[in-house]
């Protein structure tokens, strides 16, 4: 069932890889990629945002790794749609009680509560005037908000829409089964699975054009020097992926909040950004100046890499936060603290 | 050539948490309060025969074997729980370690019915330990260009040759020796393994002081040592494929990330609960990578569970591994203001000393880093 559920997913974003390509605008420094109404129909009707919910909650209740996995495959072609987002949209909503997403989601913080009216913006929302319905989280309650109205129109440098949003209209909300930090690392283990999912991408290219570009009468992969670069990328892309799948194995705890899950998912985001910024170099010294063209395929996947390691938390801040949590555990309790998988007690 | 990036987490299994407890109520009990960081930082170098046997009279030694053979039908996931709370207390495991990693897995796969039942329950009761002979002065990295020779004499075996770098020959039992029984064009053909009682006549143990003075390495000298036809493992020419059967053994537990753990978490300790914000994060980016890596390495003992073999996984977390450890006393030294001082007290200067002159043997041992991502551009399908 996972396997088929991969497969699919995979099968998918294959067939949508050259729109994906072509939605890119030439120059990100003016436009943000184009909007894939087909592909999002197709999601839409294959039930991929409702992976996460239960069946009594009226979703599908995939393994965890199995519907983030469809998201580190969307990245492998740079899908260009808020498929993560929507996924753990409808996964809060549906834990709180709240009707699931109408449309493509995001997940936004920011604004304050009033009654059932949202005051001031939230910035940077992915997809955000794509987004039909963003789940806040404000103070310890979900909201589930529709009908945002666009005040900033901004992207990110892979050209994804990064954009400010406010609402006039009314709210549904209910209390919220987890914390700002947990929220905030939801984000972050989505762009951890994208990250992995990126790399995997990044690092196949890479070897095949490794494999096929000659220089000195042979195939510069020959080169001891372009196979130990090549071999360093893989291991930073082998520890994205079971970092990414470290945290995502612990979700459900993210509800319940023993501090497992958001060990995992800051230790993954800062395992995957760093990955991303050893590998994404190597892929494009081994391509050589082709790589850096506009009309070549690595960059879509690199300019996201260097995109998502900053967003929902950077490297540093994760590694403040899990680094403060481990020097207040002190030493006796470092170790026992890894065996618990970075469960507090 | 995506399946061996994948590290699948590996099952939780029942009564795993009562095992850990147990084990690590045992190391409380028989290390004792006085064992500090200096002590802990010698790893898995740490040489005390009967702290050996106090595992095998727990059962944690060759957990996985047949009981017919010493061992206890576990998990290879509960002996992972066990050698890494071993090596997160830096117990002194040196005297089984090797035996219990590789030289009995090897023996238990391709040995005799009774090789295994002379060596086996006494390797699992701590008793027999081993030393790994592959080294030669002229194969290094270059293990096919092996020189050291066994030749036929009747049923016997004559060995000659010269093996090097063997950490603690010099109290070992017995030494699998990889060398040149055939001629042949293949540099990997003609090659097996011989099971070498290290007390037999004709053999010359010397020691070499590694750069911290300390005798863990040694030449170990073979001048035509006559071996009965029972010594050789598996088949004659078979070596190379047990050679690196062996090494998979050897290149995938956590002994591969933990070596300067003892110095992490005196750094902890030293730097207090609320440190500046450099260390902090310093702090925070090593666990990340700690947790990271235990669960590749949990992963590839999943994968060893199921009877599959991920060599290639195991040379991942090895590389990756052994760049954490060689890193942790770089990012020690920066945090905190004291020089490194030799000598065995057990403060964090001595403890930082230790680690940071065992920190070259991190990527040599077991497979140069430059070989390991040899391999791992073999394994991407490059060539």
């Amino acid at each position: 069932m996972q396997e088929m559920v991969l497969d699919m997913g995979a099968k998918l974003f294959a067939e949508h890889a050259d729109a994906s390509f072509a939605a890119h605008p030439d120059d990100v420094t003016e436009g943000a990629v184009a909007w894939l109404a087909e592909l999002w129909d197709q999601v839409e009707e294959l039930g991929l945002p409702l992976a996460l919910p239960t069946e009594v909650q009226g979703g599908f209740e995939l393994p965890p790794t199995t519907a983030l996995g469809l998201v580190r495959l969307a990245a492998t072609q740079a899908i260009p749609l808020p498929l993560g987002e929507t996924m753990i949209a409808n996964w809060l909503l549906a834990h709180a009680g709240l009707p699931p997403a109408e449309g493509p989601a995001s997940l936004a913080l920011g604004p304050t509560l009033d009654g059932d009216r949202l005051t001031g913006t939230a910035a940077r929302v992915a997809f955000g005037r794509h987004a039909q319905t963003v789940v806040l989280l404000v103070g310890d309650r979900l909201v589930r908000a529709t009908g945002a109205t666009v005040t900033d129109h901004s992207h990110n440098i892979a050209g994804e829409p990064r954009d400010t949003l406010e609402w006039t209209r009314a709210v549904e909300t209910a209390p919220a089964s987890v914390d700002e930090q947990t929220f905030r690392l939801l984000g972050a283990t989505l762009r951890s699975q994208a990250i992995a999912g990126s790399l995997d991408a990044a690092l196949s290219m890479t070897v095949a054009y490794a494999n096929e570009r000659q220089q000195f009468g042979r195939p510069i992969g020959r080169f001891q020097a372009i196979q130990q670069n090549m071999a360093v990328m893989a291991t930073h892309v082998a520890a994205a992926g079971a970092a990414a799948d470290m945290a995502t194995d612990l979700l459900p705890d993210a509800l319940v909040g023993t501090g497992a899950f958001s060990a995992a998912a800051m230790a993954a985001k800062i395992r995957t950004g760093e990955a991303a910024g050893t590998s994404a170099p190597i892929a494009h010294q081994t391509h050589g100046a082709i790589g850096y063209t506009s009309e070549y395929r690595l960059h879509p996947l690199t300019r996201r890499l260097w995109s998502w390691r900053d967003e929902w938390g950077r490297e540093a801040e994760w590694s403040d936060a899990l680094g403060k949590r481990v020097c207040t555990l002190g030493p006796d309790d470092f170790w026992p603290f890894l065996t618990r998988m970075g469960a507090l007690a | 050539m995506r399946n061996f990036l994948d590290f699948p987490a590996p099952p939780i299994l029942p009564r795993q948490d009562d095992l850990r407890r147990d084990v690590r109520a045992f190391l409380a009990d028989t290390l004792g309060p006085d064992y500090g960081a200096n002590d802990r930082a010698r790893s898995w170098n740490g040489y005390d025969p009967a702290f050996s046997r106090k595992l095998g009279q727990q059962g944690w030694l060759g957990m996985t074997w047949p009981e017919t053979y010493g061992g206890k039908d576990r998990s290879p996931l509960d002996r992972y729980i066990v050698v890494e709370e071993l090596l997160a207390a830096g117990a002194p495991v040196a005297a089984h370690w090797i035996a219990d990693r590789q030289s009995g897995p090897l023996l238990l796969r391709y040995g005799t019915e009774k090789q295994r039942r002379d060596i086996l329950p006494r390797i699992a009761s701590g008793e027999c330990y081993f030393c790994i002979g592959m080294s030669e002065a002229g194969s290094g990295s270059d293990l096919a260009a092996t020189k050291t020779r066994a030749r036929k004499d009747g049923s016997n075996w004559i060995l000659k040759g010269t093996k090097i770098w063997t950490t603690y020959a010099q109290h070992a039992h017995y030494m699998i020796v990889f060398c040149r029984t055939g001629d042949t064009d293949d540099r990997h053909g003609g090659t097996s393994q011989l099971l070498v009682d290290l007390s037999t006549p004709g053999i010359t143990i010397s020691p070499i002081l590694d750069l911290s003075g300390e005798h863990h390495l040694n030449e170990v000298q073979f001048d035509d040592v006559r071996l009965p036809a029972s010594a050789l493992i598996g088949q004659e020419g078979q070596g190379w494929n047990l050679v690196m059967g062996e090494l998979a053994f050897e290149r995938s537990g956590p002994d591969r990330f933990l070596s300067s753990f003892a110095l992490l978490n005196d750094l902890i300790r030293v730097l207090g609960t609320a440190p500046d914000q450099s260390s902090v994060r310093a702090i925070g980016r090593m666990a990340a990578h700690l947790m990271v890596l235990r669960q590749m390495s949990r992963a590839v003992a999943g994968k060893l569970a199921r009877d599959e073999n991920p060599p290639l996984q195991a040379t991942i977390v090895k590389d990756l591994g052994a760049l954490l450890e060689q890193e942790i006393p770089e990012i020690a030294r920066t945090l905190v203001p004291v020089e490194p001082i030799p000598g065995p007290k057990q403060d964090f200067a001595y403890a930082l000393a230790r680690t940071l002159m065992s920190a070259p043997s991190f990527s040599l041992r077991g497979g140069t880093r430059e070989i390991l991502r040899g391999i791992i551009a073999r394994g991407l399908g490059l060539r």
